[in-house]
């Protein structure tokens, strides 16, 4: 157990530079979940924590030591690959063994440690079986397994539960969320997936293009997205954007669709400033045809997804209007209809650096 | 129906005939090994057994001379044949799967460089390198030795990319696995990447196992004394320039036995790969 600091990290290849100077301090039994799309450049700081890749400039610390020179081995830390990378010639019970049989752990405690493992996994039926006699789901335990052994000060999963059919993905999500609550094990975790980062995460790191766009809990992350980017990638559907623009007095804002949006307090220093305007779909609500400020949409496809309804609609000069409904549908396609943003639901971007404006 | 049973036959005569014409010469060996060197000697070689196999078998293990000629024992023979296939076998595999973990695992200067030599290697054949290799071979006293036999015959490109190709299909996932469980290039190698190799090393066994066995030309020039002679360059050395008549019986018997070891090799390790397609591991 241990803190896990971060301090400017880098990572060029080449000229090509892929992580730009990453700072984040870990506490001792956090859960940390590194967020983005594919090539921003998560896996890689993941990969660097542990040693599998090289640290161009930066330091990390784990547990108070900076570990930039250190091998794999000596960094004290566990590892869940995407693919589960079990060795496949190995009975489960050796997999999760190993490890420790070159650390030169007296067999008794491996034993020990690995029935424990077992256990808390509910793999104890399955130590005997080779990894290629397991379903995807008890694969993915075994390498949890590997990891808990090690009793490490840090655990590091590259997308663990990617390979995994959706409902299992969900199932495995609640495990390893009771399990690092059980263990209280620093933890640093690697998903494109919102969900998964939104349920298990202490605090999440949202990356894109190396660049860390929002440190903060997953809460923090949703309420007040630091940046357009952050918006537009947590939640779903993703936050409706607008082109407005605040007015001469500094009280509400005025999009092309002609609506003025009062704002929860007046700033008349940015009055007359083109901004985007970032409302979520779920912030949105069915109003009366002339209440003030309602955007008048046409309805262009109604998803029924049960507890909730997503309307897909159109403004009428053009722009996309998502809406999220509670209930079935109340509404159809090619149906008029006006929804209003709640109250508090405005989201304001700079125009040109996509940075919130508080 | 008739038409489909008709149809269904062709591929079985097919079959039988290929293995009649393939069989019929190791048949007529082992009959010819049963008979007296005159009934052979006179052209017309019965179908069926004769009587005089024991007697021919024993000879020609154990003897060290025939009717007409002197001969080194076929046990002898065998055990130098044995010898050497088993090491240029051993080397071989031990040699490419050492070669091929480094050009596969590791970053090292010129590493493409050493590939692309391992490489072209096989556009040479022992006999383009034969005169080289024989003067290396004698310069180093190595004429009539087990070494001399098996040395130069070990190194292999074919295997060595075999091996290669087989490692790249390992994800790195699993050696970095390996490296955050402590395991050293040498641990890896003799903990993971040998016994995922099993297979693979079982099959190149065979084929070089028989390969060796079958060297003909090199071991014909690197031995001179008769105790140093492998069974193929032996059988060769029984049949006469024609200016005397033949042993056949012991010839036809030494070939049998020469046969022997290639086909138990076949046959044991033949389950292995059975095994190995069973539990398919990956």
């Amino acid at each position: 157990m241990a803190t896990v600091e971060i301090r400017n990290v880098r990572k060029s290849y080449g000229p090509v530079e892929a992580i730009k100077g990453i700072d984040i301090a870990i506490q001792d039994g956090e859960f940390l979940v590194l967020l983005g799309p594919s090539g921003c450049g998560k896996s890689t700081l993941l990969r660097m924590v542990a040693g599998l890749e090289g640290i161009t400039g930066g330091e990390i610390a784990i547990g108070g030591r900076v570990v930039n020179e250190l091998d794999p081995k000596d960094r004290d830390i566990a590892m869940v690959f995407q693919n589960y990378a079990l060795y496949p010639h190995m009975t489960v019970f050796d997999n999760m063994a190993y490890g420790l049989k070159i650390r030169g752990i007296p067999k008794a405690e491996i034993r020990a440690r690995v029935d424990k493992a077992a256990e808390i996994l509910e793999l104890g039926r399955f130590l005997d079986r080779r990894p290629s006699q397991l379903s995807g789901g008890q694969r993915q335990r075994v390498a949890m397994g590997r990891a808990i052994v090690r009793e490490p000060a840090a655990f590091l999963f590259d997308e663990p539960l990617s390979n995994l059919d959706a409902k299992l993905r969900t199932q495995m999500r609640v495990e390893i969320k009771r399990l690092q609550d059980r263990l209280g094990i620093t933890s640093l975790y690697v998903t494109h997936d919102q969900v998964e980062a939104m349920t298990l995460a202490d605090r999440i790191l949202v990356m894109n293009h190396g660049v860390a766009e929002q440190i903060g809990t997953p809460l923090e992350v949703y309420q007040r997205p630091a940046s357009l980017f952050v918006a537009g990638f947590i939640g779903s559907p993703p936050m409706n954007v607008l082109d407005g623009r605040i007015d001469d007095r500094g009280e509400a804002v005025l999009v092309p669709g002609g609506q003025r949006l009062l704002l929860p307090q007046s700033r008349p220093t940015d009055a007359g400033r083109p901004v985007k305007l970032g409302i979520r779909p779920e912030h949105l609500a069915a109003a009366a045809a002339d209440f003030p400020g309602g955007f008048s949409i046409e309805i262009e496809l109604v998803e029924a997804l049960g507890a909730d309804t997503v309307v897909y609609g159109r403004l009428p000069d053009g722009e996309a209007l998502l809406v999220r409904m509670a209930g079935i549908p109340t509404v159809r396609e090619r149906d008029r209809l006006t929804v209003a943003p709640q109250d508090g639901a405005l989201h304001l971007f700079d125009a040109v650096t996509g940075r919130r404006v508080e | 129906m008739k038409q489909t049973r008709f149809i269904d036959l062709v591929p079985h005569i097919v079959l039988i005939v290929g293995v009649l014409i393939f069989a019929y010469p190791i048949y007529v060996t082992l009959i010819g090994s049963t008979w007296d060197s005159a009934t052979i000697g006179r052209g017309g070689l019965p179908l069926w057994p004769g009587g005089q196999g024991a007697a021919n078998y024993a000879q020609a293990w154990a003897g060290e001379a025939g009717e007409r000629a002197i001969y080194t024992p076929v046990r002898t023979m065998m055990l130098n044949s044995l010898v050497m296939a088993l090491s240029i076998a051993v080397g071989k595999i031990a040699i490419s799967i050492l070669s091929a973990y480094a050009v596969a695992f590791f970053r090292f200067p010129l590493r493409m460089a050493f590939f692309w030599l391992i490489f072209i290697t096989l556009m040479l054949p022992v006999e383009v390198r034969i005169i080289p290799t024989y003067k290396v071979v004698a310069d180093l006293g190595l004429i009539n030795t087990y070494a001399g036999l098996a040395i130069p015959l070990i190194a292999s490109a074919t295997a060595t990319l075999l091996f290669r190709q087989f490692f790249l299909t390992i994800p790195d996932e699993l050696l970095e696995a390996a490296k955050i469980d402590g395991a050293g290039p040498v641990r890896f190698f003799i903990d993971v990447l040998l016994p995922l190799s099993r297979t693979n090393i079982a099959a190149l066994f065979v084929i070089l196992f028989i390969y060796g066995w079958n060297q003909y030309l090199w071991p014909l020039l690197v031995t001179s004394s008769g105790d140093m002679e492998t069974i193929v360059t032996g059988i060769t050395k029984m049949i006469g320039t024609g200016e005397s008549a033949n042993d056949w019986h012991l010839i036809m018997a030494t070939t049998v036995l020469a046969m022997l070891p290639p086909v138990a090799v076949v046959v044991l390790m033949q389950r292995w790969f059975v095994k190995g397609l069973v539990d398919s591991e990956k």
